[in-house]
Order: structure tokens, then C-alpha cells, then sequence
């Protein structure tokens, strides 16, 4: 049987739309139009009805009170709101936040932020397996510390932090604790109370929603939270982010959750066997490495190290029928390897020979079966061209070389 | 990144993948970038000493497509070149043909030291002096 190219495996990028999803918006985009802040009217009473339900959706699977969940423009703004929010409420308590250095760029980012506004941050690294050290955390909180922000599952090597026990270590110490979760809500069970969770972002294009809509999960009892709105205007989602409501998308969202609550479980048992077999066939490769904790980790990423080999041009043999991505430099702007894998104490080499593989809801058999395939002529070939395999296997060791750094 | 038509051809069928003899004294081998770089290309000509042409080049890269594409191209060149000749080759002949994006002249630059370096090692190995070679920006 001959399978459909191109093969999407960057689901950690985005995920498709459920067509169930697209199907929920439609009657929001020309029929149901209406603002849900218009009150006087069922054009706006029926606009708020289906915010309110999707708001009960989304609520639900993360087992939050719907008044908790703050609807956004997506996960990097709730980061945003999240950090900043509690920074400019939280003033007159603190001014230190502890983060850690495999964070998505949109917590990195905005906590160098704090610092130009005169913040403390505290950047805790991770050990070899991604996973932070739970003392080093306990250590680095003072009586000037507001917030923790750790992520729940990390999006380039899908390692799992404790983040139950991380809460607990913030509870004791009367910290707040903010997750970016955005790679973990709907693949894996989230509960924000089981989860001692008091602020937390996710979105909806991660787990088959649309683009464009995300939220805030703001804890309302023991304690309550609040934060400073970064956005404002008519005073929507009680205050803490004016703009009008993005009604499809919304829906949307809340349709997406309800399908991951439904279906989550046995999506994350067919997507880690599925994950396991690509893994487990690609180790047959001879200095292939898996980065990040395989025991802490999402059901459906894995990240791999083809020594001798570099990321963008392993991808190129193959990037026209199989998409995924890569921690080489030469795929991003800055000519820099991905800073997460560095952050595990990964050596640039390696760095620069990784590829993620993100799978989906919609990731077939056949499609791991062709990217196997695929994956794994590449590296052979690219290793016949590569002049570091030809002195590994002549047994020179590239540590004792002197190369020209340029 | 949209790669041109050609450096796909050279990715796909690279000209002159291999490994000459290095101990032997009418070879010159270049190795030049690293690892942590995300590229180390390895050039080699062969001289035939009676005529002083370059009868054989021969390279291997641990690279991107654009790098693969800058050494297998340089070898296509090196062949039927006079050493001399050789040294004329500049990186933005190489950008030139390729195409290469502002984000990949590094790959080019490469592939230029690279030429050049093998020429240094062929002419120490026969009792000429290695020539001053300018940095060029990577």
C-alpha cells in the first residue's frame, strides 16, 4: 500500500484541525456573528452562550471552575499575562521569579523582560536527562520570590517535569506556581488541583483547535490569584484581558478539549506504542541518541541524535515527503543549535544532529513504517558522505582534533 | 528555506564523493570547519605531476545541503585545473551558481578554505611554502 506524502510528524509545531472542531465553529463565522459582550440582544446573548459552554469545555478538562479559565490569543500571550501579571500585582511581596532554561522562548522572553524591569530571575538548569533538581528549586527561592514558572511538557524533547512535586515545594514556601503546559494539555492528563497548579497556559492549536485562541488558567480559591492585565480596554474576561471574545475560535477551542477528554487516553496509548516502535527502529542506526528523559515523558515526541550526520541536511533528504523539524543551527535564523538540547549538557555536535519527531491524532502506521524507511537510508547515506564518520570508523577521536572554529 | 534547483542536484547526486590517498605525496587534503559548527568539510586534490593538472578531487561534508552542494561543486571545478588555477576559485562564484541565500555564503567560504587548504598541504608536501591565505568573513 502506497502512503500519502507529504507525512506530517511536527505536531509539536501545530496540530491539524479536527474536522469535528471546524465543524463546531462554522455556524460562529456568518449565522451566529455576534459580539458576546452584547448584552441587549440574542445576537450577543447567543455568542455568549456558546463562550460560556466553550469555557465549560475547556475548564473541564484541565478540572478547573469555569471563572478560572481566562481566554487569550494563544499560549505565548497567556505566558505573557501569566508573568508579567503576577510580577506588576505581586509588587509589594517580591520581585523574584525562578524559571528554567529548557522554557519555551515565550517565558525565556518575557522573564528577561522582568529583569529590564528591574526584576530577579533566577534561570535553574536542568540535569543531562531535562528534568530539573528539585533541591536546586528549593534552594533558589528567597523571601523576595513571587513566582515559579516551570513548564509542564517540554516541546522540543517532550520531557515531563514533576511538576506535582514542584507545586508542593511552592505551597510550603507561599510561591505562586505558573506552568506552561501548552505541550501537555489534551495528550496527557492535567489537573490543576491534583497538579497544585495556580496559574496556567495552553492552547488550542496544539491539540487540534485552531490557531489564533488559548488561555489562562487563573486559580480562584486557596489561593486566589490575580493578575495585572496586560491588555486593556472593555474589561472582558473580568478585566484580566480585554478584547473582544474570539467567538469561533473559542468554540473551537472548547470542542477541542472536549474531544481530547473523550479520546486523550487511548490516543496517548496508540501514539506511544506508535512512538516506541519509530524510536526503538531508529536505534538500530549506529550512534543514534535519544535526548531527554524517556521514562518522564509525552506519548507522542521523541528526539533523537544521528551522530556524524547534521540536522538540515539529514532533513533535506527526506523533507519533501516527511515533515519534522531539527535542532540544528542552519534551521533557525540565528545560526545557533537549539538552545534546550545545549541546556542538557549536550554537546554542540549532537546538538546540531537532532531531529523531533512530533506525532499526531492523525499519524497512521504506514506513515512511521515510510518514515522509518526514510529516515534511516538518509543517515547512511549522509554518513558514506560524512567525513566525521569516516575518522570515527577509523577510529580517530574528534575531541583530540583541533578544528578551525569560524 | 527553499533550496535552488541545484543544490538539490548536488544533495541528491553529489559529484566526487570519497577519499584519496593521503600519504601519498601528489595529494593535498583540506579539513576545515568543526563540528560544533555544524560543518567540517574534507577536499582533496590529486596532481598529475607530468602535465601539473588536478586529475582527481574527491571531498566529504558533514553538512547541510547547502555545504554538500559547495564541496561537491568545488570538485566538479577542481578537475583539469593547473594548482595555480585552483587558487582563483572564489566563494562567490560558488554563491553564484548555487544560489545560496545570505544565511549559506558561510558554505561557500567553506568550501573556498577548503580548496585552499588542500592546496597548502600538497604544496608543503612538496617543498613549496604554504601560502598566506586572507580571512574571509564566515
Amino acid at each position: 500500500m502506497s502512503v500519502k506524502l507529504p507525512i506530517y510528524l511536527d505536531n509539536n509545531a501545530t496540530t491539524p484541525m479536527d474536522p469535528r472542531v471546524l465543524e463546531a465553529m462554522l455556524p460562529y463565522f456568518v449565522e451566529k456573528f455576534g459580539n458576546a459582550a452584547s448584552r441587549s440582544h440574542p445576537f450577543g446573548w447567543v455568542a455568549e452562550e456558546a463562550v460560556d459552554y466553550a469555557r465549560e469545555q475547556v475548564a473541564k478538562l484541565i478540572g478547573a471552575d469555569p471563572k478560572e479559565i481566562i481566554f487569550t490569543s494563544g499560549a505565548t500571550e497567556a505566558d505573557n499575562l501569566a508573568i508579567k501579571g503576577v510580577f506588576e500585582m505581586y509588587a509589594s511581596k517580591g520581585n523574584h521569579i525562578i524559571t528554567c532554561t529548557t522554557e519555551h522562548k515565550a517565558v525565556l522572553d518575557t522573564c528577561k523582560h522582568i529583569e529590564k524591569l528591574g526584576g530577579q530571575v533566577t534561570y535553574l538548569p536542568v540535569q543531562a536527562d531535562g528534568l530539573i533538581d528539585l533541591g536546586e528549586l528549593e534552594k533558589a527561592i528567597t523571601d523576595k520570590t513571587i513566582l515559579i514558572a516551570i513548564m509542564y511538557g517540554n516541546n522540543e524533547i517532550g520531557v515531563i517535569q514533576p511538576v506535582a512535586e514542584i507545586s508542593k515545594i511552592a505551597r510550603k514556601h507561599g510561591v505562586l506556581f505558573f506552568t506552561d503546559a501548552t505541550q501537555a494539555v489534551g495528550k496527557i492528563p492535567v489537573d490543576v488541583n491534583a497538579d497544585g497548579i495556580d496559574l496556567m497556559a495552553f492552547s488550542a492549536h496544539k491539540m487540534y483547535g485552531p490557531k489564533g485562541v488559548g488561555a489562562l488558567y487563573v486559580r480562584r480559591k486557596n489561593p486566589r490569584v490575580k493578575v495585572t492585565a496586560q491588555m486593556d480596554g472593555g474589561g472582558h474576561e473580568r478585566g484580566m484581558r480585554s478584547g473582544t471574545m474570539n467567538v469561533p475560535g473559542i468554540v473551537g477551542f472548547g470542542k477541542a478539549c472536549e474531544l481530547c477528554m473523550n479520546e486523550m487516553q487511548e490516543e496517548a496509548q496508540r501514539l506511544s506504542l506508535m512512538r516506541d516502535r519509530l524510536e526503538k527502529s531508529l536505534l538500530e542506526l549506529e550512534e543514534a541518541y535519544v535526548n531527554g528523559n524517556i521514562d518522564h515523558r509525552l506519548p507522542h515526541v521523541c528526539n533523537i541524535s544521528f551522530k556524524y550526520v547534521e540536522g538540515e541536511g539529514l532533513m533535506m533528504g527526506f523533507n519533501k515527503n516527511i515533515a519534522v523539524s531539527s535542532g540544528s543551527a542552519c534551521t533557525s535564523a540565528s545560526l545557533e543549535p537549539s538552545y534546550v538540547l545545549k541546556a542538557l549538557g549536550l554537546g554542540d555536535d549532537l546538538a546540531h544532529s537532532s531531529l523531533r519527531f512530533g506525532l499526531g491524532r492523525f499519524t497512521t502506521d504506514e506513515q512511521i513504517d515510510y518514515t522509518i524507511g526514510a529516515i534511516k537510508d538518509t543517515v547512511l547515506k549522509l554518513r558514506e558522505m560524512s567525513p566525521l564518520w569516516e575518522m570515527f570508523k577509523e577510529g580517530i577521536d574528534l575531541n583530540a582534533i583541533e578544528w578551525a572554529h569560524h | 528555506m527553499a533550496y535552488s534547483e541545484k543544490v538539490i542536484d548536488h544533495y541528491q547526486n553529489p559529484k566526487n564523493v570519497g577519499t584519496l590517498d593521503k600519504s601519498k605525496n601528489n595529494v593535498g587534503t583540506g579539513l576545515v570547519g568543526a563540528p560544533e559548527c555544524g560543518d567540517v568539510m574534507r577536499l582533496q586534490i590529486e596532481v598529475d605531476e607530468a602535465s601539473g593538472l588536478i586529475s582527481d578531487a574527491k571531498f566529504k561534508t558533514f553538512g547541510c545541503g547547502s555545504a554538500i552542494a559547495s564541496s561537491s561543486l568545488a570538485t566538479e571545478w577542481l578537475k583539469g585545473k593547473t594548482v595555480d588555477q585552483a587558487l582563483s576559485i572564489d566563494n562567490m562564484d560558488i554563491v553564484e551558481e548555487l544560489n545560496l541565500p545570505p544565511v549559506k555564503i558561510h558554505c561557500s567560504v567553506l568550501a573556498e578554505d577548503a580548496i585552499k587548504a588542500a592546496i597548502n598541504d600538497y604544496r608543503v608536501k612538496n617543498g613549496m611554502p604554504a601560502l598566506e591565505l586572507e580571512e574571509k568573513k564566515h
